[in-house]
């Protein structure tokens, strides 16, 4: 099911949007979160539908118009994102309008806006697109679930031309919730506390990577060549296999997996994962992590499968990736591999065309 | 690619019965589950009408065997309840084959979470941090998930009032792909004050029992429960005991692209969904036998669908009911306890009525069905679902001609 992205574009914590492909590490983390580098959404919206729309439905929608015009393309064949827990903003402000008014005299507004498909939505209304449209709310499989839909329609229509994203925001309450149930960290500092710590919580983040995917060669950035999730492995010695199963299906062997994206977020537990998996079938890979550039949020393979798929275009990766590295810069094959309270695990393999 | 999807077990719960058979009874009966609200806390108590599941939440565990001082959202337990029917109807060992979950819901765990958040918003160290751990469309999707033992695909979407209709699509995609070889699909949405006071705003509550397709409709009334289908592939089908109850022949989603919450004049998104789904079904719409229609009682709703199911079957408009007076609009579970109630139709041979009807909308000038009918040819079923964001979504589910 290989599928070429003909288009990409992130909006993320970095300056990743209309600029050459860069990334390099903050100095350090004076927020307690991380949030977008937003652009000038007149440069994509009208004003007027600016101001009705919440935060998280700008960037998708501004990172979804930028990603369908570097493709030309006009109309998507399909419509598909993931998002892990949507429109949070406005689902907040309906729930404290609620308490506020005594469930009297509600404006109407940010209920509407709230629905898990508001992005997709927008995007086929601001298109007049009467394509395919989902909307995927499946935690860390948010944007696997899109992206296996979209793989899978690349084939049954034939030269479809798929809008796909990863879509999560991150504000002040979902933060807080997030933080006491030990999601998150309360404590940011330098790059080097947080990933050497290990200390509990992730480093929270938001971002919408948007893509153009098609069955079609052609103009392609990078392909992906499959995408796999499995959920809660017994134990870690199945884990290890699940992964190795998966590149062996690829018919790839382990030595020519060129780099390996990992979730790393600077969470104790989760962490240990991904240095179990590191230390046994990667012992010899390039190991690269992102996390510590957008924060942990559902939906943050998306803004991975930009990043792997920029070195693969490019043949480049910056040195803000590296956590490992021991071979020479050559890429030809990245495996993203992520997973989220060693629940919902996931590998996305991309491969340069 | 596989060609065939069958539809082998089904599972239902809603203001009108905690399981398929409690439905059917009450579908053929006339009795509706439409009146006052007990579970939520709302001023709209005995004011707006709901069709509610009269079970409390430790009465729903106790029917499941959870501990009753577990902390687990009421749209996980009408879930559990509806999908665990499902695959022991089906007769289907799970552990045999690669399973799939594809769960839908529009609100998720907001059950819970709005009561956490009352606390919350006072002071935000307050709370029981445990009430909004449920709160993600995800928590309820992995709750079935554990209860049934499915691990080799999870997926969960949330379209508004579509999302269980998308659910069995993509379920049956990812068999038709050979993704895996059996999938439970459908949707789970239980009332809460947050859709409750959200379409409040919107003024599309019907003070009374709701009357789709009526010429003085006046909106919906809200409902809850959940649906689910076991989708299984033909390689399957012809490893176990029973029939199938049918297949899932077509389907079809498109965008109306006209406005966030209304439908469009000409139907389009409506149009095209149907259009998409009699196409892939290989089926003339003069073969259609019974349209449950998406029917909320609302004036834009059956106004707009009622134009585009002019447009695909022009003066020839099938047999065809919503049976949301019975359910209520379950919103995120409608689609799949809709094709529950499909699959009755054709199991049972009979279409059930649309009730409280009485006056067709003048520009339509047709009627649904107002009483049951009962041995009559139902073989193949168009089941629409429409919800916010345009977001269009039909199946066609047909009767099974096997020698089985």
């Amino acid at each position: 099911m290989k599928t070429y992205i003909n288009a990409a574009v992130a909006i993320s914590p970095q300056p990743t949007m209309g600029t050459p492909f860069e990334l390099h590490k903050p100095d350090k983390y004076e927020t307690e979160f991380m949030k977008c580098v937003e652009p000038d959404y007149k440069a994509y919206i009208s004003p007027t539908l600016i101001r009705r729309m919440g935060r998280v439905v700008k960037m998708g929608v501004a990172a979804a118009l930028q990603c369908l015009k570097e493709a030309g393309v006009e109309n998507p064949d399909a419509i598909i994102t993931g998002t892990g827990l949507g429109c949070i903003e406005d689902t907040e402000s309906f729930l404290n309008e609620i308490i506020k008014n005594k469930e009297q005299f509600l404006p109407p507004t940010s209920f509407i806006q709230s629905t898990h498909n508001t992005i997709a939505g927008q995007i086929a209304l601001l298109l007049k697109c009467n394509s395919y449209n989902y909307a995927y709310v499946h935690r860390c499989f948010s944007f696997e679930n899109a992206l296996l839909d979209a793989m899978m329609m690349a084939y049954e229509q034939h030269g479809a031309k798929i809008l796909l994203g990863g879509v999560d925001e991150i504000t002040r309450v979902s933060y807080t919730v997030m933080k006491r149930l030990g999601i998150y960290k309360s404590v940011m500092g330098s790059e080097t506390s947080l990933f050497a710590d290990r200390t509990d919580g992730g480093i929270a983040g938001e971002g919408a990577s948007f893509f153009v995917v098609s069955a079609v060669p052609e103009n392609a950035f990078a392909a992906i060549d499959d995408v796999k999730t499995f959920y809660k492995p017994a134990d870690p010695g199945q884990t290890v296999s699940f992964i190795a199963d998966f590149i062996q299906q690829q018919g790839l062997s382990v030595q020519e997996i060129d780099a390996v994206m990992m979730g790393y977020s600077g969470d104790k537990a989760s962490d240990i994962v991904y240095d179990a998996v590191s230390a046994s079938i990667f012992a010899d890979n390039n190991i690269l992590y992102y996390k510590h550039l957008c924060g942990d949020y559902f939906t943050s393979t998306a803004f991975a499968t930009w990043v792997a798929a920029n070195i693969l275009k490019n043949n480049y990766c910056p040195d803000a990736l590296k956590l490992r590295c021991r071979m020479a810069d050559e890429f030809r094959n990245i495996l993203v591999y992520n997973h989220f309270n060693n629940s919902e695990h996931s590998m996305i393999l991309l491969s340069s065309c | 690619m596989y060609d065939k999807v069958f539809i082998a077990g089904i599972g239902a719960i809603s203001a009108v019965g905690l399981n398929a058979d409690e439905t059917l009874y009450s579908l053929k009966t006339s009795k509706h589950g439409v009146g006052q609200v007990d579970f939520i806390d709302t001023i709209y108590k005995g004011k707006i009408p709901f069709a509610e599941i009269k079970k409390s939440n430790q009465e729903l565990k106790e029917i499941l065997g959870i501990e009753p001082d577990k902390v687990i959202t009421r749209t996980s337990l009408f879930g559990m309840i509806a999908a665990r029917e499902a695959v022991k109807n089906a007769g289907v060992e799970l552990k045999k084959w690669r399973c799939g979950l594809v769960s839908a819901t529009s609100v998720g765990g907001m059950d819970l979470s709005e009561r956490f958040y009352d606390e919350f918003y006072a002071d935000n160290n307050s709370g029981d941090i445990n009430g909004i751990r449920g709160h993600d469309c995800a928590n309820s999707t992995e709750h079935i998930a554990s209860s049934l033992g499915i691990k080799d695909y999870l997926a969960t979407i949330s379209t508004a009032c579509s999302s269980s209709a998308n659910a069995i699509m993509f379920g049956s995609r990812l068999i038709k792909n050979n993704v895996v070889d059996v999938v439970v699909a459908g949707g789970t949405d239980s009332l809460t004050r947050f859709t409750l006071n959200g379409f409040n705003t919107l003024m599309i509550l019907d003070k009374n029992h709701c009357r789709p397709f009526d010429a003085t409709r006046a909106g919906l009334n809200l409902g809850e429960g959940a649906g689910y289908l076991v989708l299984v592939s033909e390689k399957v089908l012809n490893d176990l005991e029973n029939k199938p109850l049918a297949e899932v022949k077509g389907f079809g989603n498109a965008n109306d692209a006209y406005h966030q919450t209304a439908s469009s004049p000409e139907g389009q998104g409506a149009f095209l969904a149907m259009s998409k789904a009699l196409a892939m079904s290989g089926l003339q719409p003069h073969e259609i036998d019974y349209i449950n229609v998406h029917g909320t009682g609302t004036g834009n709703n059956d106004l707009s669908e009622g134009v585009a199911m002019k447009r695909i079957f022009g003066e020839n408009i099938p047999l065809f009911s919503s049976t949301k007076p019975f359910t209520g609009h379950t919103l995120g579970a409608a689609g799949g306890l809709e094709a529950v109630i499909s699959v009755l139709a054709i199991q049972h041979k009979m279409i059930f009525p649309n009730l409280n009807f009485a006056e067709p909308i003048p520009e339509l000038g047709f009627s649904p069905v107002v009483r049951l009918i009962e041995n009559c040819k139902v073989d193949h079923v168009l089941s629409n679902s429409f919800g916010f964001g345009g977001n269009n979504s039909t199946l066609v589910i047909s009767a099974v001609k096997t020698n089985k």
